[in-house]
C-alpha cells in the first residue's frame, strides 16, 4: 500500500475523532507511518456487526413486550453479551441463567439476585424490572 | 492510616508532575507492540513497534472454525495475546513484573502503588469498558493493551498506543475495565518493567523472530493454522454459501474482514507492520535482501487488501450467489502461494 493510497473512507462510526495509525510506503519504498480515518470493507464489516446486535435487541424487546422473555434476555442483548459471558457475571451457571429468562422464574428473584443483574448490566433495578 | 493516606497523596503528585513530563505517548497500529515500544521507549530502550512486533513474532494466520465467538468462526491473522510481549521480553533481556489479582481494590491499590514511584504501568483490558473508545468499537475483547501512566485528581492518566493522544479514564470504567469477565479473563494483569538493559544488540534477536515466525506459517502440522490455515479459509469460503446460508454466510465474511483489520493494520492483516520490520532489519542486519522481501511481502499485503475490499462489497450486497464466493476463496489461494513463496525465501536468510 503506497502512503496516498491510505484509505481515509471516515464515516458515523469513527465519530470523526477516532484516527488509526497504518503503515505504507512513501515514494522512496520506505514503510512510514500514516494516520487513516477508515476503511470501506471495515466500515462495513462494523455496521452488519452492529446491525446484527441491534436486531437482536429489537427482537428480544418485542419477545419481553409480549410477555415471553424476561427482560434479563433483553439486557443480555443489549449488552452485547452471551449466555457464557453473563452467566460469569452473575455468578450462576448457564442453565440458571437460562431458566431466569423466563418471565414466571424472573418474576420470583430474590432482590439479591436482581441487584446482580443490573450490577452486570450497569442499570438500576428498576430500569431492569421495566425496559425502555 | 490518615498519615500513610497523606503520604500518598503527596507521592502520587510528585509522580503526576513528573510523569506529565516523562511519558511519550506514541500513537501506534496495534496495542500490544504499541505498549512493548512505549514502555521500553521510556525506559530508555529504543525499539519501534514494527521492530517489537518482528522479534516478538507477530506475524501469524489462523482460522479455527470451532472457536466460535457470537456463533461466528474465528480467524487471527496474528499469534494470540501476549506472546509478542513474552517474546521480546526474553530475546532483549527485559525483566518485567506481572501480577494479577483476586479482587479489584487489591488491584487497583497496587496500581496507585506503582504510579505513584512514576513507573508507568501496562494494563490488560476489555475494550467494552473503556470510554474514551467511539462507542462503534467497544465489543467485548478481553485482550486490550493500554498504559497508567499517573493520576490527575481522580482521573487516571491514559497512554491508549491506537490512540491519537494521551487521554485519561475514570476509575470505575477502569476497575470495569481490567476485571471484565470471559474468555480470557484479564484479571487486572498489570505489568512494568523492573530490568531493562541499557543497550541491546537486535541482531540476534531479530533472526530467532524471523525463524519462528517462518516456523509458524511454514512448519505447523495442523491445517488451520500458517499457510496451510489460509488454503484451510479458502475451501471454507468457498462453500459458505451452500453450507450456512446467505445471511451466516455474509456475517462470517464479515467477520474475517474485521480481524484482518483489528485496530490500524492498513486492511493486510498485519502484513505492512511485518514488512516494515523487515525494512528496518535489512539496514541494522546489513542484509539488502530483507528490503527485497519487505517490498514482497507488501504485495502479499495488498493481495489481502484487495480480498477485504471484494468481501466488503459481497456483505454489502449480501449477494449469496455462489461465485462471488468462489472468487473469494480463489483471491485467498492467491495470498496463500504469495505467502508461502515469500516465507520459503525468507526462511533461507
Amino acid at each position: 500500500m503506497k502512503k496516498d493510497e491510505v484509505p481515509q473512507d471516515s464515516d458515523n462510526l469513527h465519530e470523526g475523532t477516532f484516527k488509526q495509525i497504518m503503515y505504507a510506503v512513501d515514494n522512496t519504498g520506505n514503510y512510514v507511518q500514516v494516520q487513516s480515518s477508515g476503511w470501506e470493507p471495515e466500515n462495513i464489516a462494523l455496521t452488519q456487526a452492529w446491525d446484527e446486535v441491534n436486531e437482536k435487541v429489537a427482537a428480544a424487546k418485542v419477545l419481553v413486550q409480549s410477555g415471553e422473555i424476561s427482560p434479563v434476555a433483553y439486557y443480555m442483548e443489549k449488552n452485547l453479551m452471551d449466555l457464557a459471558l453473563l452467566a460469569n457475571y452473575v455468578g450462576k451457571f448457564q442453565w440458571q441463567v437460562k431458566r431466569h429468562m423466563k418471565p414466571a422464574v424472573f418474576r420470583g428473584l430474590s432482590d439479591k439476585m436482581l441487584q446482580r443483574y443490573a450490577d452486570a448490566f450497569k442499570i438500576s433495578k428498576e430500569d431492569l424490572l421495566h425496559i425502555k | 492510616m490518615i498519615f500513610a493516606a497523606c503520604c500518598f497523596v503527596a507521592l502520587r503528585e510528585h509522580a503526576t508532575i513528573m510523569n506529565n513530563h516523562q511519558f511519550r505517548h506514541t500513537q501506534t497500529a496495534h496495542c500490544e507492540s504499541g505498549v512493548i515500544s512505549n514502555l521500553l521507549g521510556h525506559h530508555g530502550l529504543k525499539i519501534s513497534e514494527p521492530m517489537a512486533f518482528g522479534i516478538g513474532a507477530g506475524l501469524f494466520f489462523g482460522h479455527l472454525p470451532f472457536v466460535k465467538v457470537n456463533g461466528v468462526p474465528g480467524t487471527t491473522y496474528r499469534i494470540w495475546p501476549g506472546a509478542i510481549f513474552q517474546r521480546v521480553c526474553k530475546r532483549l533481556g527485559v525483566k518485567m513484573e506481572t501480577a494479577k489479582f483476586s479482587s479489584p481494590e487489591k488491584g487497583m491499590a497496587a496500581l496507585d502503588q506503582v504510579i505513584a514511584d512514576g513507573t508507568p504501568v501496562g494494563l490488560l483490558s476489555s475494550v467494552y469498558y473503556l470510554p474514551y473508545f467511539p462507542p462503534s468499537y467497544r465489543f467485548h475483547f478481553n485482550a486490550h493493551n493500554l498504559v497508567v501512566y499517573g493520576k490527575r485528581e481522580d482521573q487516571y492518566l491514559v497512554s491508549d498506543p491506537v490512540m491519537d493522544t494521551v487521554t485519561e479514564i475514570d476509575p470505575d470504567s477502569l476497575v470495569q475495565a481490567r476485571f471484565a469477565k470471559g474468555f480470557p479473563a484479564p484479571k487486572g494483569k498489570m505489568y512494568y518493567p523492573v530490568h531493562v538493559p541499557g543497550k541491546a544488540s537486535f541482531e540476534k534477536p531479530i533472526k530467532e523472530g524471523i525463524a519462528q515466525t517462518c516456523h509458524y506459517m511454514l512448519k505447523i502440522p495442523i491445517p488451520m493454522f500458517g499457510v496451510k490455515g489460509i488454503r484451510f479459509l479458502a475451501n471454507r469460503v468457498k462453500d459458505y454459501p451452500q453450507k450456512v446460508g446467505e445471511r451466516k454466510s455474509a456475517l462470517y465474511l464479515g467477520n474475517i474482514i474485521r480481524m484482518q483489520e483489528e485496530i490500524g493494520t492498513g486492511g493486510a492483516g498485519f502484513r505492512f507492520v511485518y514488512a516494515a520490520f523487515l525494512q528496518e532489519s535489512a539496514v541494522l542486519l546489513n542484509k539488502p535482501e530483507l528490503s527485497r522481501l519487505a517490498t514482497e511481502l507488501t504485495q502479499a499485503g495488498d493481495l489481502w487488501r484487495n480480498f477485504a475490499f471484494a468481501a466488503g462489497r459481497v456483505c454489502k450486497s449480501r449477494s449469496a450467489d455462489n461465485v462471488s464466493y468462489k472468487e473469494l476463496s480463489e483471491m485467498l489461494m492467491q495470498c496463500a502461494a504469495t505467502e508461502e513463496a515469500f516465507f520459503k525465501k525468507l526462511s533461507k536468510i
